[in-house]
């Protein structure tokens, strides 16, 4: 995967990434339209398809809506990369297949508009504006397994295929 | 092994003799919670599975809570869903507006929640029924799909914080500023994955409801979940819902990474200024801060015990003429308590206006939002950017008795200040 970063500070709330007052609907489609719309009104017109975000400590605390990586997700995000994740938010990207990596290093590094490549098999972030590269955390075995099926319900069909 | 309560109760539900902070685990849950805002993505998720029934009809509560009474087309159609849900799948615990309540406050009210339990919602202050001994921690809504279909869920078994808190509770001073000044004191990532576990001699004169408000805010400190340990309070509190609970309690050898503790004889009420729960004030120390409008309520404090704070400071006295407060009560069984105690007529002749349980106005959903450049205070749980309406309006946080204060006067003091 490959994309624009667009980078935002510590602290991201999932109001911030999906408003409340959006959340009337659980459409990916129409929640994509407003994604991290108090954070930055315009994201949802300046971003590409495939861009990512880079984030600081904490990304995603609040509120257990799943609409927030919903949202990301439909809105083409490719990945979201930061220092540090809060839990609920961790579940649900995982649960929902939105790719998500832990690197303090590559977020301070990566600078926004960077042309970022991620390799989501191992984990690797290579900046390909400034030439770095970073290694991102690893999953525990149990959720690369979760993330190889490409979430939980997946997960669990494979599960009860394989019985 | 020395255990903690958080490791007892998950240990239990995982089938093993304990469990270690970082380790992986399949639990059995015994009570899985959605409202209308999170159940709806559930249902979906839940019927891709293609299970035929939910792992148990009487374990699933539903509670359609956030924008009901139906605030609008769409949210009317997000709750339609959910009793359309509940009634193909036998689900017994729907809440239909009339008997509906802040979900937070219902469940433990109508005895819904045992000590010991392990419970999950998707709605991240599910962590309030720490305040009752049980395991209880919020998820998303796939995990409440899959949780709904086979009754487990998988964690990781979170590290453990004690908060021990000694001395007085000065007057005025809420179990709300207790869990306010730990929230500013760790920052709102102080606990992230992990347990919060809240003793002292301070806590065991805390009442039940006091608990509840503290529990229900852990996730505002990052935490997975917020436990007390149940004692002859839980157990006076149960009388009269169920009977037959096990007391599980921390092994006196219990690992913690960090223990905080705190002499709070001389703290004040705190006050949370915008935009994080963890930027407090001493409410002294918050200069003169306009406020167009008060809201008292929300799962946090829309308990009994609160609303009579708030009508002991608003009795006899007049909401400012220049804001609008807002009276949020958690359950009907508590309206019905506040008019026979009469405190809906003292809010009523206050000013004030009383609202059907709701969590409304606390998420930006309805009855009470704001304006650009308007400032709340209020006694729910979260001031982000935009929680209460316009991204550039404000949310203060605080107790019972400083937002009803506030109120009288149109600006953040203290009741001692009136």
């Amino acid at each position: 995967m490959k994309g624009k970063a667009w980078t935002f500070g510590n602290n991201i709330d999932t109001d911030l990434i999906i408003p409340a007052r959006y959340l009337n609907t659980s459409d990916p489609a129409e929640l994509a339209l407003h994604a991290m719309e108090d954070a930055d009104p315009k994201w949802v017109s300046k971003k590409a398809e495939g861009d990512f975000i880079v984030a600081g400590e904490n990304f995603g605390c609040g509120s257990s809506r799943e609409h927030a990586p919903i949202a990301l997700k439909a809105a083409g995000v490719s990945a979201v990369i930061a220092k540090s994740f809060a839990r609920i938010f961790y579940r649900n990207a995982i649960n929902i297949g939105l790719p998500i990596f832990e690197s303090a290093e590559a977020v301070d590094s990566i600078k926004a508009g960077n042309e970022i490549e991620v390799d989501l098999a191992n984990g690797e972030i290579k900046n390909l504006t400034s030439g770095q590269s970073h290694r991102a955390q690893p999953f525990p075995a149990f959720m690369q397994e979760l993330i190889k099926a490409g979430g939980l319900i997946p997960f669990l069909k494979q599960k009860k295929h394989k019985k | 092994m020395s255990q903690t309560i958080t490791q007892k109760i998950l240990a239990k539900h995982a089938g093993k003799k304990s469990v270690e902070p970082g380790e992986l685990i399949e639990c059995k849950v015994d009570l899985v919670l959605g409202n209308d805002i999170t159940t709806p993505p559930a249902i979906k998720q839940f019927e891709k599975i293609g299970v035929a029934k939910v792992f148990d009809k009487k374990k699933i509560y539903l509670v359609p809570d956030h924008f009901t009474p139906a605030k609008d087309i769409k949210s009317a159609e997000q709750v339609k869903m959910m009793r359309e849900f509940a009634k193909k799948y036998g689900i017994v615990n729907f809440f239909e507006i009339g008997c509906m309540g802040i979900e937070h406050v219902l469940l433990p009210e109508m005895g819904a929640i045992k000590p010991g339990e392990l419970i999950i919602g998707a709605d991240s202050h599910t962590c309030t029924y720490g305040a009752l001994g049980a395991f209880s921690t919020g998820v998303g809504s796939t995990d409440m799909a899959a949780a709904m279909a086979t009754g487990r869920v998988w964690f990781k078994v979170p590290e453990q914080l004690k908060f021990n808190f000694r001395g007085k509770l000065p007057k005025w001073v809420e179990a709300k500023d207790l869990i306010l000044y730990t929230i500013g004191q760790i920052g709102v990532d102080g606990a992230r994955y992990m347990s919060m576990e809240f003793t002292g001699p301070v806590i065991n004169k805390l009442s039940i409801e006091g608990r509840l408000t503290m529990a229900n805010m852990a996730i505002e400190a990052g935490g997975k979940n917020g436990i007390f340990a149940p004692d002859e309070k839980t157990a006076k509190y149960f009388k009269s819902r169920i009977s037959n609970f096990e007391y599980l309690i921390s092994s006196p050898n219990s690992q913690y990474k960090a223990t905080y503790d705190w002499d709070i004889s001389k703290i004040e009420p705190q006050v949370a200024f915008p935009h994080l729960p963890s930027n407090t004030k001493p409410v002294s120390k918050c200069g003169s801060v306009k406020i167009n409008q008060s809201v008292i309520g929300s799962c946090t404090n829309g308990r009994i015990e609160d609303m009579r704070i708030a009508a002991k400071v608003l009795k006899g006295k007049k909401v400012h003429k220049d804001l609008r407060c807002i009276i949020l009560p958690g359950t009907q069984a508590i309206s019905i308590q506040m008019i026979k105690e009469g405190l809906t007529e003292t809010f009523i002749k206050a000013g004030a206006v009383v609202s059907t349980p709701t969590c409304g106005p606390c998420l930006g959903g309805h009855m009470g939002i704001l304006a650009e450049g308007e400032r709340s205070i209020a006694t729910t749980n979260r001031n982000f950017v935009g929680r209460m309406g316009h991204p550039k309006s404000e949310v203060y946080l605080s107790n019972v008795a400083v937002a009803a204060a506030s109120a009288i006067a149109g600006r953040i003091v203290s009741p001692k200040a009136l």
